[in-house]
This record gives structure tokens, C-alpha cells and sequence, in this order.
């Protein structure tokens, strides 16, 4: 492996493609990693922006500065930029760009080019997605999962949202193609497939997933545009169509896209747990199987969105004993986590912090899952500030504590500097807190029959919305610290050396911050597997 | 894998696969002339797959190809005959 002269920034300061258009141009597939994870950071930071402002018009009953409109456009746009501008491209398109191929000895993507164009692709349909919010019959108002009838009959600019989600749809497909080409084509030598780190596995099920759905997805808004533009009639029961067929195509695509989102944090917290551990992964084959199975089994449990649709009791069923099968896999996982904790040597910094949050907000959200799951528990909990919070204990406390986690592990390895840790930890206190003050009190508010969707309340809820409200305050604090942090690290850190967590997978064995080729002349030959800290002689 | 890329199909094959598909669009129309109620999609469906096989194992080379891109392809039919059915499940009995 190559050694760096002193003040070599690698990749970062790449001479043959300096400047702004030596970013955006780039083919390197850790310069497109960075270029999305900074559009994401930037999007995620006004989606929570969004959240704050609902949060506050929720603190007292009645109209306190928001109509009931512009509430509907804030929860939509809430909801469309959190859900298809920061955690369907959050892990897998930063982080599985920055660091898959170096996982598995290449020295790019398989296609580079390809991986380009979905960043344009991404940024193009971010673009019109806000162009949605000044142009036409103004904000669209019909929450992300643009339901029909409502979505071919609103009046706000729909149209031009279902299209920018179109748009973002394709540059999905387009990394879920080259990750599974590169995994399949481009290991290194000795780099066989159960020598593959967890991440790198579970952004392999994970990208199946984004080409066999993302395509449902594509059909859906299409179909939703021609019947606003062309009134055709395919959702109208007027006119020979179905109004619940929308919802089974919206959710073919949109609960696999859960999976899409929380698979890849589970990658992450794989990753991390037996490094901070010190201890080889428990079970890595049961955690890949279980990536896999979660993967396959998790593309057919869209129904249980539809229980109270008017869909046939027969498919409820069906429906039901599926969404239970996927809790096998999902626990497999945090068994095995468990038991690569157990008897650890275990170092609890930042990144392992947040992962073992995700272990515990995944869990809690994965439990309050079974009661949604369980049909006839549905119904009366169907629509209300319950799904919100269960939800949010699964994106947000799965798949955004994971990519807090990955941030806190991967870009000192990126920019070769490390952040404050007594600093992150305080962070990482401020928002379990605060996030469990938010979520756990929407969830006991939804029980109590407080339906979502509603700007204003019944007086007797006033209470546990401000204990909500305050909770979003601590959150929020909680993320300004971290994120001042990190980018106070990325510009004037403590420089770190290539391994700074002992961690024995590849890209640990590289300089930081990682030369444009990754590995200089020879391709790295591997004789372990990522987690053998023994003979990686790091132990 | 460049030799299997470049593997030449000769003109008299397409030729056949292209009367064959203009055949099966013959049929398709004129059994969609008779009334077999039910069946009537199942035999438009049907013949419509057979031309895109035709289309997909000769014009794009899939016959020609590794295990792995058939097993791909057919892991996403699968998926696809799965999301259907079930959808099924819920229309049938509704």
C-alpha cells in the first residue's frame, strides 16, 4: 500500500480534476459518495426544518400560525424530502459510494459513468421537486404517498412532484444496477463472497431490492400523471377503474423501499459493532442469510398498509402472516448483534453510540410494527399520531441513527480528520433523549386516538403534544451540535492515520484520506476475513 | 465474456423470429375478434409472453448469455408473477 507524502489530501485534492467542475464531473466514485452526501445532509437538514415547524403548530389546539393547508403542503414536502431526498439515497448512495468499492478491493464502481448520471439524475429531480413548491396551483397537498382519488383531483401542483419522484426513482435503479454489477464483477482477488463485509452485503440485497421495486414506482406516479392530465379513468370506479389498485401499486414499490432504507443501516451497525467490540461478527452467515430473507420476504408484505382500504379479508390474512415472518429475520440480526457484544472488549465511542440507538429505536419500532401488523390491532390504531411515531422509531431511530453512526465511523477515514468525541457523545445524549421524548409521546397520544394528518386537536391531547413539541426542541439541539462537530472536524480536525477504530476491513488498510485509485499500484490480495482482528495482527 | 458478447446471430434467424411475431400479433387480434369471456386475457397474455421471450432470448442475446444474467432475469419475473398474484388474492375476492 501506498504511503502519503506529508499534506497529500488524496481524492480530496485529486490535480487532474481540480475545482467545482472537477466535483460535479467526476467519475471517482468516492467524489460522487461525497457530492451525495452533502446534497443529502443539505435536503435532511430542511426536512427537519419542516418537521420543527409541524411540531410547533401542533403545540397548541386550534390555528396557531399555520393554516390547514399549508399544514398539508408542510407534512407532504416533510415527508417527500425526508423520504426520497435523505433515507431511500441516505447510506446506500453516500456511504455504499464511498466506501463499497474500497470494502471489496475495487477501484471504482463498475460503471462510473452510470454512477455520475444518477447523481445528476438525483439533483435534477431534487431540482423540480422544489420547483413544485413556486409554480402551478402552488405546494402540493397530498402527504408523500399521493393517494387517489385526492391526488387527480387537487388543485396544488402535483403533477410536476410525481414527476420530479420519477425522476429520483430512475437514479435509484441506476445504483442499485452498478452496486450489484460491482459486487458480482469487481472483488479483489481472495475477496470471496462470505469475505465481504456485512455493509457491503446488505447494500447487495439492498440494491436487488431498487431494481426488481423502484420500477412499481415509476408505473405508479406515471399512471397517477396521465389520469390528472388525461382523466382516463384507471383509479375511478365511475369509469371502470379501482381506487385500491393505486394503493397496492403505491405499496408494491413503497414498503420495500422501508427495506431499501433501514437493510443498509443494518449493514452499517454490522459493521460497527464487532469492531468497537473487538470481537468477530456473531453468526455472520445468519446476519447475510438474514439480509437476504428480509430482503425477499419484505417485498411481499406491502398489503398490510391497506388493512382498512376495503381490501378482501383473504389477502388481510395473507398479508398479516407475512408482516410476521419478516420479524424472524429482523430479530436474527439483533440477536446476533447482541451476541457480538457479549463478552466484548468493548469501547463505546461515537459511532458505536449511535449503533447500538439503532438497535434499540429499530427494536422498539419493530415491536410497535407487530401491533400495526397484527390486522385486527390495526384497525383501531389505523390513521392515528400512533403509525407516525412507529415509523419515525423505524427511519429515523433505524436508518438515521445508522447514518449518524456512519458518519461518526467513515469520514475521518474520508477527510483523514477526526471530530471531537466528548462533543459527539453530548450530541448523541441530546437526541436519544429528545427523540424518545418526540416519538414515545406521539405513540401514547396516537393510542389515546389523536389521528394524524390534522393540523389542530382535541384539548385533552394538549398536554403530551407540548411533552412532543419540547422533545423535537431537544432533538434539535441535539443535531446542531453533532453537525457542528463533524463539519468543524472535516475542515480543522485532529489528523488521523489510516485506522483510527482498529477496524480489519479494506478500507482501513488504505491511507486517509484514500488515494483517487485507492489502492496505488498493486491490487490489495485478501487472506482474511473483515471482522479477524487476530489475523489482521490488530489484535 | 467477449466471446460470448460477440457471438453473431445470422439474418435468416431474424428473419424468422420477425415473421413469427407478426404471426402471433395475427392471432392475437383475431382471437380477440371471439368472445371466450375469461380466457379472452389469458390467451393475450400468453401469446404476448412467447413474443417477448422470442424478443429477449434472440434479438437480445439472452440465450447466448451466462447462467447468471438468466438467473436474473427470471429472479425478477418471479417477483413480478408474485406481486401480481397477490394483488390477485385481494381482487378475486374482494
Amino acid at each position: 500500500m501506498s504511503n502519503y507524502p506529508a499534506g497529500d489530501r488524496g481524492f480530496l485534492g485529486d490535480p487532474k480534476a481540480p475545482g467545482f467542475l472537477g466535483w460535479i464531473f467526476s467519475t471517482d466514485h468516492k467524489r460522487i459518495g461525497l457530492l451525495y452526501f452533502w446534497a443529502i445532509v443539505t435536503f435532511f437538514c430542511v426536512g427537519v426544518l419542516l418537521g420543527l415547524l409541524l411540531r410547533l403548530e401542533l403545540f397548541s389546539p386550534g390555528v396557531d400560525f399555520m393554516s390547514a393547508q399549508t399544514y398539508n403542503a408542510t407534512f407532504t414536502l416533510h415527508g417527500v424530502i425526508m423520504i426520497f431526498l435523505f433515507i431511500i439515497p441516505g447510506i446506500p448512495a453516500a456511504f455504499g459510494n464511498l466506501i463499497m468499492p474500497i470494502q471489496i478491493g475495487a477501484r471504482d464502481v463498475a460503471f462510473p459513468r452510470l454512477n455520475l448520471l444518477s447523481w445528476w439524475l438525483y439533483m435534477i429531480g431534487a431540482l423540480l421537486a422544489i420547483t413544485s413548491l413556486f409554480t402551478g396551483g402552488g405546494p402540493p397537498d397530498t402527504g408523500w404517498t399521493f393517494y387517489v382519488p385526492f391526488s387527480t383531483q387537487t388543485a396544488s401542483n402535483a403533477s410536476l412532484a410525481l414527476f420530479a419522484v420519477f425522476i429520483i426513482g430512475f437514479s435509484s435503479i441506476l445504483t442499485g444496477i452498478n452496486f450489484v454489477t460491482t459486487i458480482h464483477r469487481m472483488r479483489t482477488t481472495g475477496m470471496g463472497w462470505f469475505r465481504m463485509p456485512l455493509f457491503t452485503w446488505s447494500l447487495y440485497a439492498t440494491a436487488w431490492i431498487q431494481i426488481l421495486a423502484t420500477p412499481v414506482l415509476a408505473i405508479t406516479v406515471s399512471l397517477v400523471m396521465v389520469e390528472r392530465l388525461l382523466g382516463i379513468g384507471l383509479f375511478n370506479p365511475t369509469q371502470g377503474g379501482d381506487p385500491v389498485m393505486y394503493q397496492h401499486l403505491f405499496w408494491i414499490y413503497s414498503h420495500p423501499a422501508v427495506y431499501i432504507m433501514v437493510l443498509p443501516g443494518m449493514g452499517v451497525v454490522s459493521d460497527i459493532i464487532p469492531v468497537f467490540a473487538r470481537k468477530p461478527a456473531f453468526g455472520y452467515k445468519a446476519i447475510v442469510v438474514s439480509s437476504l430473507a428480509i430482503a425477499f420476504a419484505g417485498s411481499l408484505v406491502w398489503g398490510h398498509h391497506m388493512y382498512t382500504s376495503g381490501m378482501s379479508d383473504n389477502a388481510v390474512l395473507l398479508f398479516s402472516f407475512l408482516t410476521f415472518v419478516v420479524a424472524i429475520p429482523s430479530a436474527i440480526k439483533v440477536f446476533n448483534w447482541v451476541t457480538t457484544l457479549y463478552k466484548g472488549s468493548i469501547a463505546l465511542d461515537p459511532p458505536l453510540l449511535y449503533a447500538l440507538s439503532f438497535v434499540l429505536l429499530f427494536s422498539i419500532g419493530g415491536l410497535s410494527g407487530l401491533v400495526l401488523g397484527a390486522a385486527s390491532a390495526d384497525v383501531h390504531v389505523h390513521d392515528t399520531h400512533f403509525v407516525v411515531g412507529h415509523f419515525h422509531y423505524v427511519m429515523f431511530g433505524g436508518a438515521g441513527f445508522a447514518f449518524f453512526a456512519a458518519m461518526h465511523y467513515w469520514l475521518p477515514k474520508i477527510y483523514g480528520r477526526i471530530y471531537s468525541k466528548k462533543l459527539a457523545t453530548i450530541a448523541w445524549g441530546f437526541m436519544f433523549v429528545g427523540f424518545n421524548l418526540l416519538y414515545l409521546t406521539m405513540q401514547i397520544v396516537g393510542v389515546k386516538g389523536m389521528p394524524r394528518r390534522y393540523y389542530n386537536y382535541l384539548p385533552e391531547f394538549t398536554d403530551l403534544n407540548r411533552l412532543a413539541t419540547v422533545g423535537s426542541w431537544v432533538l434539535a439541539i441535539g443535531l446542531v451540535i453533532m453537525f457542528a462537530n463533524l463539519f468543524h472536524s472535516v475542515l480543522r480536525g485532529t489528523p488521523v492515520g489510516p485506522n483510527p477504530w482498529g477496524g480489519a476491513s479494506l478500507e482501513w488498510q488504505i491511507p486517509s484520506p484514500p488515494p483517487t485509485d485507492n489502492f496505488g499500484e498493486n491490487d490489495p490480495v485478501v487472506t482474511h476475513g473483515p471482522y479477524d482482528f487476530k489475523e489482521a495482527g490488530i489484535l | 465474456m467477449s466471446s460470448e458478447s460477440s457471438h453473431i446471430v445470422p439474418y435468416r434467424t431474424f428473419i424468422l423470429i420477425w415473421i413469427a411475431l407478426l404471426i402471433l400479433t395475427g392471432v392475437t387480434i383475431s382471437v380477440a375478434q371471439i368472445d371466450l369471456g375469461p380466457l379472452n386475457i389469458w390467451v393475450a397474455l400468453s401469446i404476448a409472453s412467447c413474443k417477448s421471450a422470442l424478443v429477449v432470448a434472440i434479438f437480445m442475446h439472452l440465450k447466448y448469455e451466462q447462467l447468471l444474467f438468466k438467473l436474473a432475469l427470471l429472479s425478477a419475473l418471479i417477483i413480478l408473477a408474485i406481486f401480481i398474484g397477490f394483488t390477485f388474492i385481494d381482487v378475486l375476492y374482494r
